[in-house]
């Protein structure tokens, strides 16, 4: 070594205290997430997920849209692995398939939502006066009229069943409960002095709001958010029983696990194999969240 | 403006500020919370102004108002001669940089989340002091005149021990080269040895950089060491204003003579023939103080007069003032 590294450190006699050398945050971040087992699976999970949704055509050779009546409500054979629908669809295709419209409504109704409820949550957090009374007043009447109601409502209102427009139901639906955790989080994190500190530095509202408040505020949301994503993927399938959903004869595991359920005492595996694939999904966001959490927060260092 | 005037940093002039109590829907007020009840004082350039008092007298209050994260309900704060205490926040934005803080949490004024580095380089991002390419430099240089080693920029406060917080606080405030700082109880929740550092860092750094200091402690002891004047509150009042020396040597306000009577002496003879006044009762509630002088109720010297009026802060030479009657 070139130069002992004591003599550049500043005088000693002021008590600076050199602290021990320091892991990578990346690499904390894996060794967190990567070395509880349960993390692992969720991930595994997740991973596989995505990967079926995104080489759906190569996974099988079943067009899952295409009706083949001879071949209607077939047990598991050798051709179909999970046997057929009333329509002769291969299940196992259609639960492939289906990955892709559960993810797709799943991320994109719980982003939007986090997204309008955080902003909405914090500003009404940060600013109060009627700015709080009139953006919590809303998230009452929204959270006071049934969840199911209000996405049939607006599903019905807007007429069809396109994704967009679940996407748009089932996220609008999420933006009260969203919004409300985040208010919470953010006045009680608003408390700490180190939010007034940034006052006194002349910080603007918006900059503390984006530095101060929420990094502080937003773990909770993580969880939200993915137990969020089998929600939907839970409330697209309310829809696609009542019939705004998706619309046959695209593949959805919530329109597979209704249509299944006529045959659930002759077939059960119609009903329940969707509903496995959900449950899968579900329980593997929520290791993730609960990974991510561990992983990314500071006050965690050291700890685990 | 004339010579003496350019001397102060700040003056306070008869500055109340009373927080509300609100009932009901409709918030009506219903009682005030008379935090600070009308106070003056004045710190000159690189003077050491020390307030003590108990707990919720009004000093950190006073501290916060001073720095305008009140706005003070009446009274005046000018601060290198602009009135500040009506200012709107858009415009007190460039006196912020000329005032600093530090806090009485170590562990709670620090932003988790950010690195210490970002915490120290905010205010200088904040009012444009440094462009991205020195601002590392900048903060470096921070971290090296409070004595820590800047290779810990990246660290989160977490990863500090108590002492290393606060001069990360420290560094912060200093960012801007501020005229003047104000410590809210900088020391009280740190251990007694590191407590000495951060006394001894406190005032070599107003040496070298000419900095003046508002400071708020209930340790006598500590703001006897530091303060050039002390600034003696009790129910959100004054009680007694004087040099530091004097007000140690002859303490005129009862309130004073009881708090300083209270201080122990590390010598076994001398303490054991120490006179104590033990005040009798507790504070009273700044929602509804005693009428005039706040501390007749506990006050050994009470006569009934001292129930009438507010007794005034008088001038009794030396630069010595006292808020009683009796004296």
């Amino acid at each position: 070594m070139p130069e002992n590294p004591v003599e550049s450190k500043p005088d000693d006699a002021m008590g600076a205290i050199a602290a021990p050398p320091r892991r990578s945050e990346w690499r904390r971040f894996v060794r967190v997430f990567f070395g509880r087992k349960l993390y692992l699976i969720g991930f595994i999970i997740v991973a596989i997920i995505v990967f079926t949704a995104i080489f759906a055509p190569l996974l099988t050779s079943y067009n899952p849209e295409k009706n083949d009546l001879p071949a209607r409500l077939q047990t598991p054979n050798a051709e179909h692995w999970l046997g057929t629908d009333q329509m002769g669809r291969d299940i196992l295709c259609r639960i492939i398939y289906g990955t892709r419209v559960s993810l797709i409504i799943g991320f994109s109704a719980v982003f939007a939502s986090t997204i309008a409820g955080t902003i909405m949550g914090l500003a009404a957090a940060h600013y109060g006066g009627w700015v709080f009374a009139v953006i919590m007043r809303v998230a009452d009447v929204l959270m006071a009229l049934p969840a199911i109601i209000l996405m049939m409502l607006i599903a019905g209102m807007l007429k069809g069943g396109g994704i967009w427009i679940v996407v748009f139901a089932l996220g609008f639906g999420g933006i009260a409960p969203m919004c409300r955790m985040m208010c919470g989080q953010a006045l009680s994190v608003k408390q700490n002095d180190y939010v007034m500190a940034a006052r006194a530095v002349g910080m603007s509202n918006w900059r503390i709001m984006w530095t101060q408040i929420f990094p502080n505020a937003y773990p909770p949301l993580i969880v939200g958010l993915t137990m969020g994503i089998g929600g939907v993927v839970l409330g697209e399938a309310g829809l696609s029983f009542l019939g705004i959903g998706v619309q046959a004869p695209t593949p959805s595991w919530g329109g597979m696990v209704m249509d299944g359920q006529r045959f659930l005492l002759t077939n059960p595996l119609l009903s329940l194999m969707p509903g496995l694939a959900i449950m899968l999904l579900v329980f593997g966001f929520n290791m993730v969240g609960d990974g991510v959490r561990d992983a990314i927060d500071p006050r965690l260092r050291g700890v685990i | 403006m004339d010579e003496s005037q350019n001397d102060m940093i700040v003056q306070v002039k008869n500055l109340k500020m009373y927080f509300p109590i609100t009932r009901g829907l409709l918030r009506r007020k219903v009682a005030d919370i008379k935090a600070v009840d009308d106070i003056s004082f004045e710190i000159k350039r690189n003077e050491t102004m020390g307030l003590v008092g108990e707990s919720g007298c009004g000093k950190t209050t006073t501290g916060r108002c001073v720095l305008r994260l009140y706005e003070p309900t009446s009274g005046s704060i000018i601060f290198t001669g602009h009135d500040i205490s009506k200012m709107p926040e858009r415009k007190i934005q460039r006196y912020r940089k000329d005032m600093g803080a530090i806090w009485q949490d170590p562990f709670g004024s620090l932003n988790p989340r950010q690195s210490a580095g970002g915490i120290v380089g905010d205010p200088l991002k904040v009012h444009h002091m440094a462009d991205k390419s020195e601002l590392k430099d900048k903060v470096a240089e921070l971290f090296r005149i409070v004595g820590l080693d800047p290779d810990m920029m990246d660290r989160v406060p977490h990863e500090f021990s108590g002492g290393q917080r606060q001069r990360i606080g420290v560094a912060r405030a200093l960012a801007c080269s501020p005229s003047l700082i104000i410590c809210d109880e900088p020391i009280s929740a740190l251990d007694v040895s590191i407590q000495a550092q951060i006394i001894n860092l406190l005032e070599e750094l107003q040496e070298k950089l000419g900095l003046t200091y508002l400071f708020i402690a209930h340790d006598l002891a500590v703001v006897q060491h530091i303060s050039d004047r002390v600034g003696v509150m009790y129910l959100g009042r004054i009680m007694e204003i004087a040099d530091s020396w004097e007000l140690y040597e002859n303490p005129l306000h009862p309130y004073t003579k009881a708090l300083l009577s209270a201080i122990p002496i590390p010598d076994p003879v001398a303490e054991k023939t120490r006179t104590r006044i033990v005040l009798k009762g507790e504070v009273p509630s700044p929602v509804a103080p005693p009428p005039g002088c706040h501390f007749h109720p506990r006050c050994q010297m009470a006569i009934p007069e001292c129930s009438q009026a507010r007794p005034p802060l008088r001038d009794v030479g030396n630069g010595h003032y006292v808020a009683c009657i009796r004296v």
